[in-house]
Parts: C-alpha cells; structure tokens; sequence
C-alpha cells in the first residue's frame, strides 16, 4: 500500500507542476510582485532611506525588497515557471508530436464525424481515375498527398505546415534559452565602470561591488568633447579611445571615436560612453583684468579654487568654469567663470563673468576693475561603462526562437485534408488547428475547383 | 498649413467619428456604421499625413528625425496605432458598433496631445540618436494599440454580458442591438491580444537590443522594463487562460481589461509617478 501511495504522491506533484492553473498563477504572481520593485527604490540611495522609517527599512532589507529581482523568492518564482513549462511541454509535448509525425492517413466514418468540413462529391470515373486526379488535384492546389489503400477505398492524406504546432514549444524552449543566457551572463560576465582623464589610460575597471577587474590591455582617451544644441540640450558626447597592448597602440583601435550608441569593443569587452565630467587636475583659467580710469588690460592665468591677485589689492578665485554658457544662461553663448571677487579690504562677493562680448554684463561688478574670462585650457574625463558578458548571443538566439515561436503559434496553422476515394465519388474531409472560419473559406474553394475539375 | 493644424483637423474628424458611431448604435442603421468607419479612415489619412508633415518640419528645423521622441509625439502616434488596428480589425470583420468603443480611446489621446502637451520640436538627445528608437517605439505602440482595441471589446463584453444576466428584453432593443455577441467579442478579443501579444514581445526585444547597444545590458530592472514585463506577463496568463476552463468569456475580458489598465501604466504611469531611464526627454 505504501508504494501505491507514494505513487499517488508523486503523481500529485506531477500534475501540480504540470498544470496550467499554476502556470496562470505563477504568471499573475510574478506581475504582482514585480510592482514592488518598481515603487520600492532598488540599490536605495541615503537620501532615499532617509525618507523611509526604521522598522519599513528593517522589514524591507529582510524581505530583500531593496534588490528584490535578486531576491531568493523572486529567483525562486523564476525557477518554478521555468519548471512549470518545462513539465507542462513534457506532458504535451509527445502528444503533439504524434499529430505532426504520425498522422491519421485514413479517414474513416468516426474521424469523418469529427471533421468540421465534410463535403460529398459524386464524380464520374473509376475509382483508379479519381485516385489519380485527386492526387494531382491535391498536389497543384494544396500540398502533395499520401495515398492509401484500405477496404477497397484509396485514402488520400494532405497537410500544411504541420510543425506550426510545434509554436508553443518553441516559445517555452525559448524562455529557458534566455534563462541560460542570463545565467551564464551572471556567473562569467560583468558589468564595470571607469573613468579615464584626458591623456590618461585605464588597465582595469570596477565592478559593480566594488571589485577591480583587469582588462588585459590598456585603454587611453586621447579626447572628450561635449557639443550642445541652441536650445543647451546636449547633442554628442564623444570620448576618442586608443587601445594599447603592451604599451602600443594596437591597429585599428586606435584614435576609435565612441559616443553614446556607438561604442567600442575589443576583445569580447566592450566600452560605452556613459557621462563625463571635469578633470580635477589640469584646467588653467584666462581672464582679463582692466582698470576703468584706462590703462593696459592684465592677463592672469589662474587654476580653480586658487586666490589670484589683481592689481588694486583685490583677490580673485574662480570656482567653476565653462567653454558653453548656453546650457546655464539663456541668451548667452561663449565661455563663462562663476568667481568670487574680494574687493582691497571688503568682503567675498560671488559673481558671473563672461567673455569682452558682453563688456556691459561683465562691467556689473568689480569695483574699479573691469574682469572678462577669456576660456581655459580644460581638461575633461569621460565616464565608460565596461560590460563583458558571454550570455548575450544565448539571450538573443533565445529571442530569434521566441518571435519565430510566437509566429508559427499565433499566425499559422496546421491544415490537413483527406479524400476517400470509391467509384461512386469522393468525400473530401479537413480540419484546421487555427482560424476555423479562414479554413472553412478555404476548404469550400478547394471544393468548388474540384467540382469544376 | 501646419502640422499643428492638421492634428487639429485629426482630432475633430475623431470626435466626428465617435458621434456617428454613436448614431449608429441607436438607429442601427448600418449606413451610419460605415460612415462612422469611413470617417475615422479619413481622419486616420488626415494624421497619417501631419505625422508625414511633422517630420518633414523637423528636417525644415535642421533636427531631422522621426516624429517618435517626446511626450506629445509618443501620445499622437498611439492614437495613431489605435486607430490603424481599429480599421484592420473592422475591414476584415465589419462589427461597426467597436467603433463607438475604441475611436473615443485614440480622441482622448489627440486631444490631450494638442490641448495639454508641449508641441515643440526638439533636438534628439544623444541617447535617442539610434534608429533603434524607430523599431523600439513603433513594435512597442502597435502592441499597446492592439491592446486598447482588446480592452475596447472587452468593455463590450462586460457590457453585453451583464445587461443579458439582467434580462432577456435588454437584448432585443436598444443600443445593445448593433453589438456582437458575447462569443464573438470574446473572440475577437482574443484576436486583438494575438495581434498585440507578439508586438509587445518584439517592442520588449529591440527594447533590451537597444539598451545592450547603448550602454550594455540588456536587462537592468529599471521600471519602465518591469512594468512592461508585467504587462507581458498579465497577456501571458490572458493566452494560457483560453486553453484553461472556467476562464473564459468573464474572465478573459476582465483579464483584458487589466492588462491594459497595466499597459497605460508602463506608458505614462511610470513617467508620471516613477523614475527611471524612459523620460521622454525631460
């Protein structure tokens, strides 16, 4: 008795994992729980959990809300619907293969009763000469048949596109394909960033978690270059890289322009222009100083942050610069300088200066002196994201798999006639997998050039 | 004549198209129907053409690109993809009264464009300077359009059903007269969901194509994403539902219903109320 209930078990666990009831279920679940991800902030920010209270952040870190696609109940759910599937299309699966490899050649009074499309035609001939117009008939018209002969009757069998039964499979075998590539994605991949100064080369990267990662090669930017559209949006970030094997410039990586959608790979690792910003070393400041009772302007060079003396006893610092006003300033184009002036025994005052363009904007402030910022030698570093990741031919060859399932599912369908050929006619049966009323149209036009014949 | 004026055009001949939808269902008479089909083809033709104009202004402005980038353009575009599966969906199975329950979905969508939205044409930012963005938005607004025409016929469905369980007599007269039966919107629902389905999981696809492209992954969990993978997964258990009894008819046009509801929410929702990358340009 053991054994039979033992059975019974596992043939509950079977038909547990085989039913759609919790395909349906793991599907809605899924849905569900993924809004949670999107509402809870993933990978938290301070200021972000600055907003929640202790015991939602206890509770939220417990439940793995804050990296809840990684979860291990999220993964959990993941591995139960690839399960599911997998159960489901070993049950069906062989099923429908009978279908497609083993079909029913002869159609007899029950199968005929099962048809929705049975049509009688009485047609002159022998039962040898029908066989043989049929044949030919079938084959011109819809696909080549198979002949039978079975009680005296020729049975003949035609079909369309029978693998498109095959669709569904093909659409789970797909999911799993992408699963793998995910995981191989996961465990031999990885995802870095950089950044790289001007005139400075990089030989490894940091991971997400912080790991440093050697490329194998050095990688140099040469240049990096911002350009802006009238309205200040930004139009191109373009870094140029050179790559450099053993100190060299390796041919064809070198001087290699990238921006963003356009990135460059070398060696299966691959370098996408992500953000930039201004190199804290390097930037030399020119501005302009001129007395206003007259005299010869005073050019001064100066590096952010430093306290420039300027003639009179006054003090200059530049605190932060740009070569394009026009993202900050409407109405402005040309260099500008955010810089704090402190007058000969008077407090800091913050103020703007621009270019001898705008010589009454610059003649607001200092005093006695008239300050116009020239430009600066500047220094950029452009910011790469570095992705390694083996996966990505599985996970696409998972998606060709799923678009060519979903087709064969959806859009096609397994058309199958039959003929029972006596010397008195021939009934003409067919069915369809999908789309009973395209098929009906179909069949009845198949039947009136028969009739014609 | 401006694209702007055309729009405005589009959205009247909208409204115009509704209201004969709306005669039709009343004096179900089956001209109306067919001028109401007629009118909202027109209109189609209209928007067809400003669309073509807005692009050509864009080349005019020295920008050059496909009128698919900012808010404004996604939301005339959808009505546009509504209204092109709508008159696929009526050509090949002639049920006028879907008119009155879909047309009214991409006038809702001209009108907030033209009367709430910026209409500026800008610059294309660096990350949307790839012709992925073309393939990327127009896989994915088909689907949704497919989608608001099931959501469409499932409101029938709910409608119809629930005033027969109600009571025969509601059956005979009235507005009710000019709809499908019950079994046929539930097909028909079905149909549109087969149209979307595949759309959506393409869109999904040169989504994360484009993102592998841009910045090298493919899949990163960011909620536009993960909204749009709920909405496949809500269409998901939709088609796995057909083949299960007891879902059916009720439950399938409910099911519909929500997908949807999640689909208008991966589209705006999660712009309006969520961040992440798909900002529309802002």
């Amino acid at each position: 008795m053991t054994t039979t209930n033992k059975r019974g078990f596992a043939q509950e666990v079977w038909d547990f994992f085989c039913s759609l009831k919790l395909s349906i279920f793991l599907l809605i679940g899924l849905a569900l729980v993924s809004i949670i991800g999107t509402v809870i902030q993933q990978g938290p920010q301070r200021e972000y959990l600055a907003t929640l209270s202790e015991t939602k952040i206890r509770l939220y870190s417990a439940l793995g809300f804050f990296d809840m696609y990684h979860s291990w109940w999220f993964i959990l759910l993941l591995y139960l619907l690839t399960l599911n599937l997998i159960c489901c299309s070993i049950k069906r699966l062989p099923r429908v293969w009978k279908v497609v490899s083993e079909p029913v050649l002869v159609m007899d009074d029950n199968f005929e009763k099962s048809l929705a499309n049975v049509k009688d035609l009485k047609l002159k001939g022998s039962k040898e000469e029908l066989k043989e117009r049929m044949a030919a008939f079938l084959r011109t018209e819809f696909a080549a048949p198979v002949i039978t002969e079975s009680n005296g009757e020729y049975h003949l069998f035609a079909q369309k596109s029978p693998w498109c039964r095959l669709g569904v499979y093909v659409v789970h075998l797909s999911i799993i394909v992408i699963f793998i590539g995910a995981l191989i994605g996961s465990f031999a991949g990885y995802k870095a960033y950089t950044n790289i100064p001007e005139g400075g080369s990089v030989s490894q990267v940091q991971t997400q978690s912080g790991k440093m990662i050697p490329l194998g090669f050095d990688v140099r930017c040469e240049k990096f270059s911002v350009s802006f559209y009238d309205t200040g949006a930004p139009k191109e970030f373009r870094s140029v890289l050179t790559v450099l094997e053993n100190g060299q410039p390796v041919p064809g990586f070198q001087n290699r322009p990238i921006i963003v959608n356009d990135p460059l790979t070398y060696k299966g690792i691959t370098f996408y222009q992500s953000s930039y910003g201004q190199s804290d070393e390097g930037s030399l400041y020119h501005i302009t100083v001129r007395d206003r009772k007259g005299g010869a302007p005073v050019k001064l060079n100066a590096r952010q942050g430093e306290r420039v003396a300027l003639p009179g006893g006054a003090f200059l610092s530049v605190m932060e610069a740009t070569m394009d006003v026009r993202p900050f300033m409407r109405g402005f184009d040309g260099p500008g300088a955010q810089v704090e002036f402190t007058p000969a025994g008077g407090n800091p005052q913050p103020f703007v200066i621009l270019s001898d363009k705008y010589e009454s904007f610059n003649a607001q402030h200092g005093g006695d002196l008239l300050i116009t910022f020239d430009g600066m030698d500047q220094k950029f570093y452009t910011g790469l994201q570095v992705a390694h990741d083996p996966g990505v031919w599985v996970v696409w060859f998972g998606c060709f798999l799923m678009v060519v399932g979903i087709c064969m599912a959806f859009f096609m369908s397994h058309k199958r006639v039959w003929a029972r050929v006596t010397d008195s006619g021939v009934t003409l049966g067919g069915s369809a997998s999908k789309n009973p009323a395209g098929f009906e149209i179909c069949f009845d036009d198949l039947v009136e050039k028969l009739g014609k014949a | 004549m401006s694209s702007s004026m055309l729009f405005n055009v589009t959205m009247v001949i909208y409204m115009v198209s509704t209201c004969i939808f709306f005669a039709f269902l009343a004096s179900r008479t089956k001209a109306v129907g067919l001028a109401g089909t007629y009118a909202a083809l027109f209109g189609f033709l209209v928007q067809t053409a400003a669309i073509g104009l807005r692009w050509k202004e864009s080349y005019d402005q020295g920008h050059g690109h496909a009128p698919l980038s900012n808010l404004f353009e996604s939301v005339v575009f959808f009505s546009w993809t509504i209204v092109l599966i709508f008159l696929i969906i009526d050509f090949k199975y002639k049920y006028r009264a879907i008119g009155f329950f879909v047309i009214p979905f991409a006038l809702f969508g001209m009108a907030w464009a033209q009367l709430g939205l910026d209409s500026g044409i800008e610059p294309l930012v660096p990350a949307l300077q790839s012709n992925w963005l073309m393939y990327h938005v127009i896989t994915c607004f088909l689907g949704y359009a497919a989608f608001a025409v099931a959501c469409g016929i499932s409101i029938m469905y709910l409608i119809r059903e629930s005033m027969e369980k109600g009571g025969g007599n509601a059956q005979a007269g009235g507005l009710l007269s000019m709809f499908p039966s019950i079994r046929i919107l539930d097909d028909l629902n079905y149909k549109a969901i087969m149209i979307g389905f595949p759309l959506l999981s393409l869109g999904i696809i040169t989504g994360a194509a484009w993102a592998n492209y841009a910045w090298g992954t493919y899949w990163s969990w960011d909620p536009k994403e993960t909204w749009s993978l709920i909405v496949w997964f809500v269409y998901a258990a939709f088609l796995h539902a057909r083949i299960t009894r007891g879902w059916v008819g009720r439950r399938a046009a409910i099911l519909s219903v929500i997908g949807f509801a999640a689909t208008i929410f991966c589209y705006l929702g999660v712009n309006l109320f969520l961040s992440g990358l798909h900002s529309y340009g802002k």
